[in-house]
């Protein structure tokens, strides 16, 4: 049974009221030039995909042979193309459009914009009114997928406007991985990405989620995330940003509501070309003994310009623990940082939340050192990038921690 | 004994201020010479000199290593050539753990042999952190010489390989040190040698040195047996350097 046409109607009201609604941060889009719809047929495995969309979901982090996965999601545009879930796992585990979900299962409504708000903004008013589906994934009670599930979400084409709309729910006891690239197949192309991510997790569940983003230098991103964390519930988010994008801004909010929730966020991110970058996490300390920790990593190059934001937001009236590390270096005359970190205690009189935030040139010292030992200089500066970039992120495909190698490799060179 | 390392009328400076002047050295393959000066009297300097470091601008003089003239070489090229720096106070190398560092440094070497190396110096626990990030001055001096163990110089320059180490750990630093030096069961490497920074001598009581030296506001004043020189220090403190030069 499907969600109630009362809630939806309400939801509707609301993203109308809200589809000219400036967003707080980040430059304006003028959401009218992505009006082309694409209706794609389905296919039959990863592995068929056209050679150029299988490259952009490989350098996404998505395994087109789908052996160590226990679970696939693929839309092209603004059609689901495949889905599939690993057969050990029925019963344990579902994967499937937001859109089926929705016509399926009448609960939803306690899910459905609960998290992220409908009337945030235009971009939120514009996934409600043109939502192009999204991924829809849950795992059961105490269940532990040994295997990450993976979406790609693609866009493939020019002048389009990907609006989707993604729930994770992970149930009391759970533990789940999910592996989610976010790409273009056409490097020209110019659009716009609106993703709302909702993740739910349980009691005692644990999600571990892996964003790569892979944009290109004309295409607008826009994604609207919240985590709502139940009592001893875990919740670790990483992402990678390391190509050209024309502008992205995100916060994502980690809010932990129940005693004892955890959340990290890991961020690295590598400005090029004239990219704007307007990124940052939240968390929100509601929960006793919640803890938290928002670790980024920025290089901005080129004409790149890079807003590295941080919320520490204690509510609790009894202890919690948050840290944010975030640390950038400039490697061009005509880049930007601007490392704003932000500590709030409401009232929270045992709350204990630090920060540490710092630009800064590659050290000569560690170079030097490095060069002592017979690595040659371009070599060090690659080492040392890479370890400033190296969050140690759990989950990593290791094509993904390749990539960021090679392209520090080839940008440390210019450096130099 | 053919020489590794000759120092001519080396005259050196680090911004406005000279810090070396005059100096003239030299070195035979597998010989050990120490360096004892005050605090500020140029010691680091003249080995950061000699490893190439480009804070340390050469105003006048040469420097030859295996008969070439490495003056204006950088850093990687002497390391390159043959030439190691244990440094006093290292920096810390984020995201770098030692292992990968390790691994880098090696280039194909045995990663048995390596490891066998790193748990001879008490570092097995070390291998996973962070580069001389949280480690103690002793954990410190032995990373380096880890890493020297690994880079293989024929030539050794160390930084006051006895400060912040606690005894036990001296004689462990000695022995490595020997063992950078060939000097393992007293069979002597007759390529390897090294000038080593010292101002207690504790480290002479592991590692025969050949002779000693003394270095005064950058000027290198007498040069002799380096217990004898040692023993003259403790004694009578550089006062009497610093008049005999």
């Amino acid at each position: 049974m499907s969600i109630s046409k009362t809630y939806l109607s309400d939801i509707r009201e609301r993203a109308e009221r809200a589809k000219e609604k400036r967003a707080g941060l980040g430059p304006d889009i003028d959401l009218s030039r992505y009006s082309q719809h694409i209706e794609r047929g389905r296919i039959e495995n990863l592995e068929s995909l056209s050679r150029q969309a299988k490259e952009a979901a490989v350098m996404a982090g998505i395994d087109v042979t789908e052996e160590v996965r226990s679970g696939s999601y693929l839309q092209v545009d603004h059609s689901v193309v495949y889905e599939r879930l690993n057969r050990i796992y029925e019963g344990k585990l579902e994967i499937m459009s937001t859109t089926d979900a929705l016509t399926k299962y009448d609960w939803l409504e306690d899910y459905y914009w609960r998290a992220v708000p409908v009337d945030q903004d235009k971009y939120t008013a514009q996934a409600e009114l043109n939502m192009t589906h999204g991924y829809f994934i849950r795992v059961f009670p105490y269940q532990k997928p040994e295997y990450p599930v993976q979406a790609c979400l693609l866009v493939a084409e020019s002048y389009v406007s990907q609006n989707v709309h993604n729930i994770i729910i992970v149930e009391e006891g759970a533990e789940l991985q999910v592996i989610t690239g976010c790409t273009l197949a056409k490097r020209d192309a110019e659009g716009i990405h609106l993703g709302i991510s909702e993740f739910f997790i349980k009691k005692g569940g644990k999600l571990f989620f892996t964003m790569i983003h892979n944009w290109a230098e004309n295409f607008h991103v826009r994604p609207r995330t919240w985590a709502i964390i139940e009592e001893d519930g875990v919740f670790i988010s990483n992402y990678v940003l390391l190509k050209p994008v024309k502008s992205i801004q995100a916060f994502p909010v980690a809010y932990l509501k129940g005693d004892r929730a955890s959340a990290k966020f890991n961020t690295v991110v590598y400005g090029l070309k004239d990219s704007y970058i307007d990124l940052g996490s939240r968390i929100i300390l509601e929960g006793e003994n919640t803890r938290g920790e928002s670790v980024a990593r920025t290089i901005a190059a080129d004409e790149s310009v890079i807003y590295a934001r941080g919320d520490l937001i204690a509510k609790t009236k009894g202890y919690c623990l948050a840290h944010l590390d975030c640390r950038g270096i400039v490697f061009s005359q005509n880049a930007k940082i601007y490392a704003i970190p932000q500590l709030i205690s409401e009232g929270a009189l045992k709350a204990e939340l630090s920060h540490e935030a710092s630009i800064g040139p590659i050290a000569e010292e560690q170079v030097e050192y490095l060069m002592s030992r017979g690595i040659p200089k371009d070599d060090a500066v690659s080492v040392i990038t890479s370890g400033f970039l190296s969050l140690d992120i759990p989950y990593l495909p290791e094509v993904i921690d390749r990539n960021i190698k090679e392209v520090i490799k080839a940008t440390s060179r210019e450096v130099m | 004994m053919q020489e590794m390392l000759r120092v001519e009328d080396l005259s050196v400076s680090v911004g406005n201020r000279q810090v070396l002047k005059g100096v003239n050295f030299s070195m035979n393959y597998g010989e050990v010479h120490t360096l004892l000066g005050p605090n500020g009297a140029g010691k680091t300097s003249f080995i950061m000199t000699l490893m190439g470091f480009p804070k340390y601008k050469v105003d006048r003089g040469k420097i030859y290593f295996k008969g070439e003239d490495i003056t204006q070489k950088d850093l990687y090229e002497r390391a390159k050539l043959g030439m190691g720096i244990s440094f006093q106070r290292p920096p810390t190398v984020r995201g770098v753990t030692l292992r990968k560092f390790i691994e880098i440094i090696s280039d194909g070497a045995d990663k048995d042999e390596i490891m066998n190396a790193a748990e001879r110096l008490n570092l097995s626990e070390h291998l996973d952190r962070n580069l001389n990030e949280g480690f103690s001055g002793g954990e410190m001096k032995r990373s380096e010489l880890l890493q020297l163990m690994v880079q293989r110089p024929d030539m050794v320059l160390i930084d006051e390989p006895e400060s912040g180490v606690d005894l036990e750990n001296i004689a462990l630093v000695g022995e490595a040190v020997n063992t950078l030096l060939g000097r393992e069961d007293k069979v002597k490497d007759p390529k390897r040698g090294a000038m080593i920074i010292t101002h207690t001598g504790y480290i002479l009581d592991y590692v025969n040195a050949d002779k000693g030296y003394i270095i005064i506001d950058g000027v290198l004043v007498c040069g002799g047996n380096p217990r004898d020189i040692l023993s003259e220090i403790k004694k009578h403190g550089y006062r009497r350097c610093a008049v005999c030069r």
